[in-house]
């Protein structure tokens, strides 16, 4: 690389590897380990290629079919027998749905975050068991509960409001319990020492503290539900993914491309939207 | 009070300290509620839309809420305490209940594989992409602003969309799924990666520029090492996720557990329902705890949102 080095004598630089062994010299220990966990990625990826059958044919084959894909994805034909009021409708289904899933969940919330804080309930037994059920609604994935819902209430929009809601109903309970337990002690004792009631305590004690926490909260919920919104309808739960996939499964693929665009722009303005209003109604806040 | 102030602000009764404060507190409190008014308006008429538009009516959730009652009744096994650890054969013991597990677990090993498969293929992908898309490190502004647009696709795109695409083009099985997830992944992980590299200590790379290093040398050894750590957590995090996705992305025919519980919730099978989503669910949570443990290991607990 650079010439000083060059100039260097080879007893020069052995001299200077046994002053600074640590620097200069190579830690054979290290470089085995380094090699054998290169040697364990490689043999894993050589395995995962064998056991998914990942051939070159296979691979280069499906990029050909969708070469063809892309290309009539990109060229839109008979754009005005499309049936633009189902798409929009379809979208303006997976708002309703993200935004009333969001906020029934968070009148759930409000009160099982309450009931889930070790501060408010003390109760060992009833903490771990709200704290479990809720790790339950978490942990089973909205889709999961769109495809049950669907099942039980029929095809449409209310399954996808469900599925939010409960699945939601387990996030924010659990962020909003949080919220409750990092509350400031000093009003709550300021509120209790005019000997105010309980509710009051509540009403002027932690509320004012947890309020924005929750708001701020619920809109980055909505925010994602919006996404995740998007695709219930490919289980039948309404919203523009039922669009979507009965477009994709007949091969309309122009269609399918416009409403891919679409539902990444809505994304994008809800996105942008709901920063704006976190920033402004409620003051920046670390999520 | 008011008219007389209005008129003539500078002199008069309300011209005191305390007149021009509860004037000035009045025109506050005035807007506030009219904000406050103005926002409630826009929330009630979302939310009367939004109602509207789900037909999420009290008549149709009373006439829903015993059918839900009902669905999550039957899904639950049939236990009795006598049989509980009897064969597959009695009626009420859980080897009857998960009489399918050696394909569940079968399954599951897939999933986890896809999960972890398409975390690395996505990692070797977001790394790749994430030098050229940090605003710091891109050697020109044409390459910074097609790698940003390409990450922002490919993670903007959900996955189930991919899958469907991909499931038409190489086939139903796990490749389709492994080819979605890796997509999203590099294109999620792409994004986190190049806002570790802006948060980058420049000063290794000037060094490394003044001994006569190209481009690739100041990522090799300027950047890497002091990135690595928060990119291998972040990867974790990811896989964490996809598990998740694996897990759900085979109802589009993408291979992974979540075909057999798209088959088993259309077919009615009402036990083995509950029996694969307790078993998901299980499997969420222990590579969470796990992924947790080894994560705060190579970062601090605080730094990961």
């Amino acid at each position: 690389m650079s010439s000083s080095v060059a100039t260097m004598t080879a007893g020069e630089i052995a001299a200077l590897q046994a002053r600074f062994p640590e620097a200069l010299s190579t830690d054979r220990r290290r470089l085995w380990i380094h090699r054998t966990v290169a040697a364990g990625v490689v043999a894993y990826l050589g395995f995962c290629v064998w056991v998914f059958d990942i051939t070159f044919d296979r691979l280069f084959g499906g990029l050909g079919k969708m070469w063809i894909v892309v290309r009539s994805m990109l060229i839109w034909k008979d754009m005005a027998t499309w049936d633009y009021l189902g798409i929009f409708q379809g979208l303006a289904e997976t708002l309703g749905m993200a935004f009333l899933g969001t906020f029934v969940a968070s009148l759930f919330a409000v009160v099982i975050g309450f009931a889930a804080a070790r501060n408010v309930l003390p109760n060992r037994i009833v903490h771990h068991s709200i704290r479990r059920f809720l790790d339950l609604l978490r942990g089973v994935d909205t889709l999961i509960w769109a495809l049950v819902f669907v099942r039980a209430v029929g095809l449409g929009p209310l399954a996808g409001v469900l599925s939010i809601m409960v699945s939601d109903t387990g996030t924010l309970s659990k962020l909003y319990s949080e919220a409750v337990e990092n509350v400031d002690r000093k009003p709550i004792e300021g509120v209790r020492s005019t000997g105010a009631g309980n509710l009051k305590i509540y009403r002027f004690g932690y509320l004012p503290q947890v309020l924005p926490v929750f708001l701020s909260t619920s809109l980055y919920w909505f925010e994602s539900n919006t996404r995740s919104a998007t695709i219930l309808g490919i289980v039948g739960a309404g919203g523009i993914g039922m669009q979507l996939s009965e477009r994709m499964k007949v091969q309309y693929w122009d269609q399918s491309c416009f409403i891919i665009v679409l539902i990444l722009l809505t994304v994008a303005i809800i996105d942008t939207g709901s920063k704006w209003i976190r920033m402004n109604l409620i003051g920046k806040r670390e999520l | 009070m008011s008219s007389q102030t209005l008129a003539d602000p500078d002199h008069g009764p309300g011209t005191s300290p305390v007149d021009r404060f509860e004037r000035h507190r009045a025109e506050q409190h005035r807007e506030r509620q009219a904000k406050t008014a103005l926002y409630g308006a826009l929330f009630l008429a979302a939310l009367a839309g939004s109602i509207y538009i789900s037909h999420f009516y009290p008549t149709k959730l009373a006439a829903g809420a015993p059918k839900i009652g009902d669905y999550l009744y039957d899904i639950l096994p049939v236990l009795s305490a006598e049989h509980l650890f009897a064969g597959t054969k009695t009626e009420g013991s859980l080897a009857y209940w998960y009489f399918n597990m050696p394909k569940y677990l079968q399954l599951l090993l897939e999933t986890v594989n896809m999960a972890l498969f398409s975390t690395v293929i996505g990692t070797v992908g977001g790394f790749l992409m994430c030098f050229a898309a940090s605003r710091n490190l891109a050697p020109n502004g044409w390459l910074y602003f097609v790698f940003r647009r390409v990450m922002e696709f490919c993670r903007s795109v959900p996955e189930v969309i991919f899958a469907i695409l991909f499931v038409w083009a190489v086939g139903i099985g796990p490749l389709a799924g492994i080819l979605a997830i890796s997509i999203h992944s590099a294109g999620a992980l792409g994004k986190l990666f190049s806002e570790v590299n802006e948060n980058v200590d420049h000063k290794p790379m000037e060094g490394i520029r003044a001994a006569g290093g190209t481009w690739f040398d100041e990522i090799r050894f300027g950047v890497v090492p002091q990135v690595l750590p928060n990119f291998t957590s972040y990867a974790l995090l990811r896989f964490e996720i996809n598990i998740r996705a694996s897990s759900i992305i085979g109802f589009v025919g993408a291979g992974g557990i979540g075909q057999e519980l798209y088959y088993v919730i259309n077919f009615n099978f009402y036990e083995e329902v509950s029996a694969l989503v307790l078993l998901i669910v299980a499997t969420v949570t222990c590579v969470d705890l796990l992924s947790a443990r080894v994560r705060h290991r190579f970062i601090g607990k605080e730094q990961l949102a």
